[in-house]
């Protein structure tokens, strides 16, 4: 973090001197939102720096991507947009869309063909869920254990997650009903293709809840990233789920005895929007920036620097070493196959639907 | 009548002490002014208008207005399907909607009422477009002069615009379009959409209507106006045209709009959808605040909210017990503390004062996540109590993720809150009063209860509202250490605000907060009084 700021401070100091020499037709300051942390380290390294390099541009970085929606909704009700690009997932994207805040993009016109001659519609193919939304990553959510409190033999699907007799002692889950709902059912015997079907009915829910609930007194809920890490590496949890990246930090990077369990990981997807309102100016370069920042050699280099995958299919090939550790990094994505013998992609359209009820039954359930 | 007083210049005294008051007032008033705007514009004016949207609901009356009226003559009771003309407004408001893009909009709002809405907007959306292309078909078959734009433009505008449009160089915006009587009188449904059409067409997409085909719901609509006057005379080079189409349409073919809204998604024909669309049409409503409290509007009145969906009055409740059990805490913690530095000499109680203030120092955050290490299974305390041999090792104390975390780590937060109103209180309390009180035999506990404990209720009291107003709004703390039986109601309204985005039900629960806030002050008022409240000397 502290690397990125002061990279990003040397960088506005030197840049506002040729910023003169930036197109006339685009705005030469422009601010990203995003994430923080380990995240926004890795979009500064592979977009900001050669994109700051390249065409003058100060980068202003905003770590406001988890309230982005909110925000976002008060910034256009203020009449007053001062975000230029916004790091949203995909789920939020939909929502930014559906309230008319965020620019819809014609992708084969607006963004880069791929490398390998593909064009970007192609490229990015079904990740494209929303007309506003430009895909970045590939992450999942899926679960860690201690390889120290499992005994000897060590769980191989995600439904030790419901096997408290196996796997006794704490887990993690998310706070919401996203994921949970889905891994329930499926623990509970519903084939992969039926969930979203059982889930939309009353008692399908109830069949997840009753899945919940034998667990129920062993759940630790989280709502940030950070807090599964934490409670596997302080033995607080046995097992607990949070996105790829955050284990792949605790496992590689501080070498704790955690492993992955890849079974039933869902794929998420995290990108880019531009709001609507935008002067003619800034919506010209936040578009620049996008072609630039989302084609395929960017989204390879990405990868570099955090454990998730490009959303391109033809940045894969490209996709090489961690910057600083130098180990190979494909088989730490999870769209590596050997991870993703057993995936689940969550359905976006479904859970816009879905979510404010499923949340409200969710949170009742919770205070029962 | 009496005789007036005269001031020494000879006004009468009544006013001349009246105008010395007011300019006395308005001194007042222009010194207090800066502080007063600054309050209003950035304080009151905002949480009105926050508060505002808990029963504002324009969004459906103005995106779909058509559907709106056409609803009003709908028989909610019949438990069945609204009937076309309902269809065909929707259908018009949606064409102009979609291009407006406010259709997703609406659906994500119904959607807080109703599962589903959401996506049936927006597929719908995706199909509108089409409605009514039959129509426009077979008028081009009629005559090709329906395809061309001018063609509407002669029949819809009034011909003073259209020679100003003429003589419009290009230069800057078209003049504002300009319905011709004529149209209005009679085709008044074509006229009626022709005008969200030109509307549209000028100010979103910078066109003109002479250049552009118009939507083809206007041909669903100009069918429906020739079917209900087929004797439609329009004067002008166009009647030809006019009353041949009307003389045609009988043997049109049509197109069935309820039916074409049954393809694009089957909950078009569940009643449910309509009554959630019916119940929210008006401008204003009582639903965010009914869906406060675990009930719900429908078409029958109000009802409880199925039982799997209760959850703010549990937690309205929770809220308020764990935030009068955080203040008894306090209470009971900080009144020795404020007692001991009101009785030290001044040096050392200044010391322990910093102690006090310490944590004031301190990021909430790390206070917060410092109990979280402190209080965990794993934790200090409960490595300690294992230790020392009070609990098994496989029999921790659950002190976090429920509501004895938010307890602990609330109360030690909020206790410098209830220990300075306190110690400023006590530090006036002469301590010769509790001598006296000894001296006429009274014993330690009666000379603390009836003469020393009465006069530091003001600085309970003060304490008091400070450590449980804050407390009943804090959000954060109980996020982190609180659990699932440990968070409050101002974690629901945080989660509406950035995560659901339904800002009209956390309007309406910040609303109830505030009022139960405001009613517990004035039952404070009534029964303990409030000048009974001192926060010093």
């Amino acid at each position: 973090m502290k690397l990125s700021k002061a990279l990003m401070a040397t960088s506005a100091l030197t840049l506002v001197g040729s910023a003169a020499f930036a197109d006339g037709h685009m705005a030469d300051e422009m601010t990203i939102v995003s994430w923080g942390g380990a995240y926004s380290a890795s979009q500064q390294a592979a977009y900001h720096d050669p994109y700051s390099e390249n065409t003058g541009v100060t980068i202003i970085n905003d770590e406001s991507s988890n309230e982005a929606v909110a925000k976002l909704r008060a910034m256009n009700e203020a009449g007053n947009i001062t975000w230029d690009v916004v790091d949203v997932v995909a789920a939020d994207a939909m929502r930014l869309c559906d309230e008319g805040l965020a620019l819809e993009i014609d992708a084969d016109e607006q963004l880069a063909p791929g490398d390998d001659g593909s064009s970007a519609s192609d490229d990015f193919g079904d990740l494209l869920v929303s007309d506003c939304f430009i895909p970045q990553i590939v992450y999942s959510t899926t679960a860690g254990y201690r390889t120290d409190l499992v005994g000897d033999t060590p769980p191989t699907s995600i439904c030790a997650m419901f096997d408290l007799e196996a796997y006794p002692g704490m887990r993690s889950l998310e706070k919401r009903p996203i994921n949970n709902m889905e891994w329930a059912l499926l623990c509970d015997g519903v084939a992969k293709e039926d969930i979203y079907d059982v889930l939309e009915t009353e008692e399908g829910q109830a069949q997840a809840f009753a899945k919940l609930d034998t667990i129920k007194d062993s759940v630790v809920w989280w709502s940030a990233g950070a807090d599964t890490p934490q409670l596997l590496a302080d033995g607080e949890v046995v097992m607990g789920t949070t996105y790829n990246g955050r284990l792949f930090s605790l496992i590689a990077e501080q070498e704790q005895p955690v492993a992955m369990l890849w079974d039933a990981q869902v794929y998420d997807l995290d990108g880019w929007i531009i709001p609507t309102g935008l002067s003619p100016e800034r919506e010209a370069r936040a578009l620049d920036y996008i072609y630039f920042a989302t084609d395929t050699q960017r989204l390879a280099d990405q990868a570099k620097y955090i454990s998730y995958g490009p959303a391109r299919a033809s940045s894969a090939p490209l996709v090489g070493t961690h910057a600083t550790l130098g180990i190979d990094m494909a088989p730490h994505m999870p769209t590596d196959p050997a991870n993703a013998t057993n995936t689940f992609l969550q359905n976006y359209e479904w859970w816009a639907d879905y979510r404010d009820d499923l949340d409200a039954k969710f949170q009742s359930w919770l205070a029962q | 009548m009496a005789e007036q007083v005269l001031a020494a210049d000879g006004t009468p005294l009544k006013a001349s002490l009246n105008r010395a008051l007011r300019r006395q007032k308005m001194r007042a008033l222009i010194l207090i002014l800066p502080l007063l705007l600054f309050i209003l514009a950035t304080f009151i004016y905002p949480i009105g208008q926050m508060l505002f949207r808990s029963v504002e609901n324009g969004i459906v009356g103005e995106t779909i207005p058509r559907t709106v009226v056409a609803l009003d003559d709908w028989d909610t009771q019949a438990n069945d399907l609204p009937p076309a003309p309902v269809f065909d407004a929707l259908a018009k408001d949606l064409a102009v909607a979609v291009e407006l893009k406010e259709h997703t909009r609406l659906g994500s709002r119904l959607n807080y009422e109703l599962s589903g809405i959401s996506s049936l907007f927006r597929k719908t959306g995706r199909r509108v477009d089409d409605i009514g292309e039959i129509y426009t078909d077979q008028l081009i078959a009629l005559d090709p002069a329906w395809e061309n734009p001018a063609t509407w433009v002669t029949l819809m505008a009034d011909p003073d615009w259209i020679t100003a449009q003429a003589a419009w160089d290009g230069e800057g915006d078209e003049p504002a379009f300009v319905m011709s009587a004529t149209a209005i009188d009679l085709l008044p449904q074509t006229a009626d959409i022709y005008a969200d059409f030109v509307r549209v067409i000028q100010s979103e997409d910078n066109d003109s209507p002479t250049e552009e085909e118009p939507w083809h719901i206007v041909s669903l609509a100009l069918y429906q106006d020739l079917i209900a006057s087929p004797s439609v005379d329009i004067p002008g080079p166009l009647g030809g045209l006019v009353s041949t189409a009307a003389a045609a349409a009988p043997s049109f073919e049509t197109e069935d709009v309820i039916a074409t809204f049954a393809d694009v998604d089957d909950d078009w024909t569940n009643p449910d959808v309509w009554e959630t669309i019916y119940t929210y049409s008006p401008a204003y409503t009582n639903g965010y605040f009914l869906n406060a409290i675990d009930l719900q509007k429908t078409t029958d009145g109000v009802e409880w909210q199925p039982e799997n969906e209760q959850v703010y009055l549990t937690l309205f409740l929770r809220t308020m017990i764990m935030s009068l059990t955080i203040t008894f805490s306090c209470i009971l913690l900080g009144y020795p503390v404020a007692w001991m530095l009101a009785n030290l000499p001044a040096r050392k109680a200044n010391l322990l004062m910093i102690l006090v203030l310490l944590p004031f120092w301190t990021s909430l955050l790390v206070r917060t996540s410092a109990w979280k290490v402190l209080l965990q299974n794993q934790g200090v305390i409960n490595d300690l109590l294992v230790w020392v041999g009070f609990i098994a090792d496989d029999n921790r104390l659950a002190l976090i993720n429920n509501a004895t975390g938010t307890v602990i780590a609330m109360t030690h937060i909020l206790l410098p809150f209830m220990i300075l109103p306190l110690y400023s209180v006590m530090q006036t309390i002469p301590i010769s009063y509790l001598r006296a009180a000894k001296s006429l035999g009274a014993t330690n506990w009666t000379a603390f209860w009836r003469v020393y404990f009465p006069q530091s209720v003001p600085g309970i009291g003060a304490g008091s509202i400070l450590v449980f107003i804050l407390s009943i709004g804090y959000y954060i703390t109980p996020e982190i250490v609180g659990g699932t039986k440990g968070v409050f109601i101002s974690n629901r309204i945080a989660y509406h605000i950035s995560s659901s985005l339904n800002w009209g039900l956390a309007a309406a629960l910040g609303a109830i907060l505030l009022a139960i806030v405001l009613a517990l002050y004035w039952a404070y008022d009534r029964i303990v009084g409030i000048d009974n409240v001192k926060l010093g000397g």
